[in-house]
């Protein structure tokens, strides 16, 4: 990335497409600020009514995990069958469980 | 075995397995060059493309056209931004590629270089020009590279209407005056043949394209798509009852495609090497936008700034 402090900053873009859904990484863009960033996603992301409301946050300040590191990231989660419903034997003839 | 050997391996096992590479997976130094150059052009024709056009919006023939067209621009600007922003996630800084486009050294698709005489070339770019990206972008939904991938669901969603705005141009003009009429087919005349240009060479004469299929950035040759864009095409003119500028134009019962003539690749490779219509008007437009633009860059930071003071003396 361009370290040159004369360029505006980068911002990550969420939208949300209706009320009650998460809101979703949509791209990115540069902005001189927060308020411009939204002004600009809105132009850019959100032409076809694709949202009601958008989430902006400074490229830098999102941490991630590595994906070299994704085996021993999640590998609590590989041998836990028993946290899906399908794990249990249900009796034959039980109703709504 | 080396390490980068065994890297090398991991990530084309990835891409066999139909795995998106995203962009902080390791990956082979020319596939990242490969995608700078393939996805910060795509960037460049998005915004180059917006001149052509840009020159009849003052023009257009009614206010729903003005309208159409208007928002048509607008979108190749958000087509562009796209595109720039998935280029910058491989690493590559938004004013290195913006620098590169302004000085020349990065290329544009090459049918922007051709000029706009009549307003029915703003109808031949929607159905032609429109219809010969989509045919490319539709493909590059299934790129390997995730975030390019994305990009371009997101474009081909918009990019529908385009074509569809300038075919019922062209279908309203060849419906008109006999001069209307003459005019469409002057424009078909005009841009039927850089259109094809529009895929690249041929499979034959493509250096990178073998590379490109094996890491599935292209999943489809320049000729394949050449071919399924003239058969939907030819079709498209009969119906309006235009005549596709090509004596050699056949269908072929046997194959079920079209057998077509020549491509002029020595003028094809003219425009390439910069000698087209508009080259040096495109770039010197391109150049004055940046350069009559850099004070409200700079107003812009230095407001933020301000604000941000003033709010931190509040606080």
């Amino acid at each position: 990335m361009s370290d040159n402090p004369n360029n505006w900053p980068l911002w990550e873009i969420f939208i949300q497409s209706k009320r009650g859904l998460e809101h979703k990484h949509v791209g990115s863009l540069h902005a001189a600020d927060a308020q411009m960033a939204i002004e600009n996603a809105r132009d850019v992301y959100t032409r076809r009514q694709e949202g009601q409301s958008i989430w902006v946050v400074p490229a830098g300040a999102i941490s991630s995990s590595q994906p070299d590191d994704a085996a021993m990231l999640f590998d609590p989660a590989d041998d836990k069958t028993y946290r899906h419903p399908t794990f249990y034997t249900m009796p034959e003839g039980a109703k709504y469980i | 075995m080396t390490d980068v050997q065994n890297l090398e391996e991991r990530f084309q096992a990835k891409i066999d397995a139909e795995q998106k590479i995203e962009p902080k997976d390791w990956m082979p130094e020319k596939y990242r060059k490969t995608l700078i150059r393939q996805i910060s052009q795509h960037a460049h024709s998005e915004v180059v493309g917006m001149l052509p056009e840009g020159n009849w919006i003052t023009r257009a023939p009614n206010l729903r056209r003005k309208a159409i067209l208007l928002a048509k621009v607008q979108d190749e600007a958000g087509h562009g931004l796209y595109l720039y922003s998935a280029c910058e996630t491989l690493g590559v800084s938004r004013e290195q590629t913006i620098d590169d486009l302004l000085s020349g050294k990065a290329k544009y698709s090459s049918i922007f270089n051709y000029p706009t005489l009549t307003w029915a070339d703003i109808g031949a770019i929607g159905w032609l020009v429109d219809g010969a990206a989509i045919m490319n972008q539709v493909m590059l939904c299934r790129t390997s590279y995730g975030p390019y991938a994305r990009a371009m669901v997101r474009i081909c969603k918009e990019e529908s209407f385009h074509q569809r705005q300038g075919y019922e141009i062209m279908a309203v003009l060849a419906k008109g005056t006999p001069e209307q009429k003459e005019m469409a087919q002057d424009a078909l005349n005009r841009w039927w043949w850089p259109s094809l240009m529009m895929f690249g060479p041929t499979d034959a004469n493509s250096p990178h394209s073998a590379e490109s299929m094996k890491w599935k950035i292209k999943r489809q040759s320049n000729d394949e798509l050449r071919q399924t864009f003239i058969d939907r095409t030819v079709q498209q003119a009969e119906v309006i009852g235009l005549t596709i500028p090509d004596p050699k134009l056949k269908w072929n019962e046997a194959t079920q495609h079209y057998e077509w003539g020549e491509i002029d690749w020595t003028e094809f490779n003219n425009v390439v090497a910069g000698n087209g219509p508009c080259n040096k008007e495109r770039l010197a437009a391109r150049n004055k936008a940046h350069a009559e633009g850099a004070w409200v860059r700079e107003a812009a930071l230095a407001h933020a700034a301000k604000k941000a003071k003033k709010e931190k003396v509040a606080a």
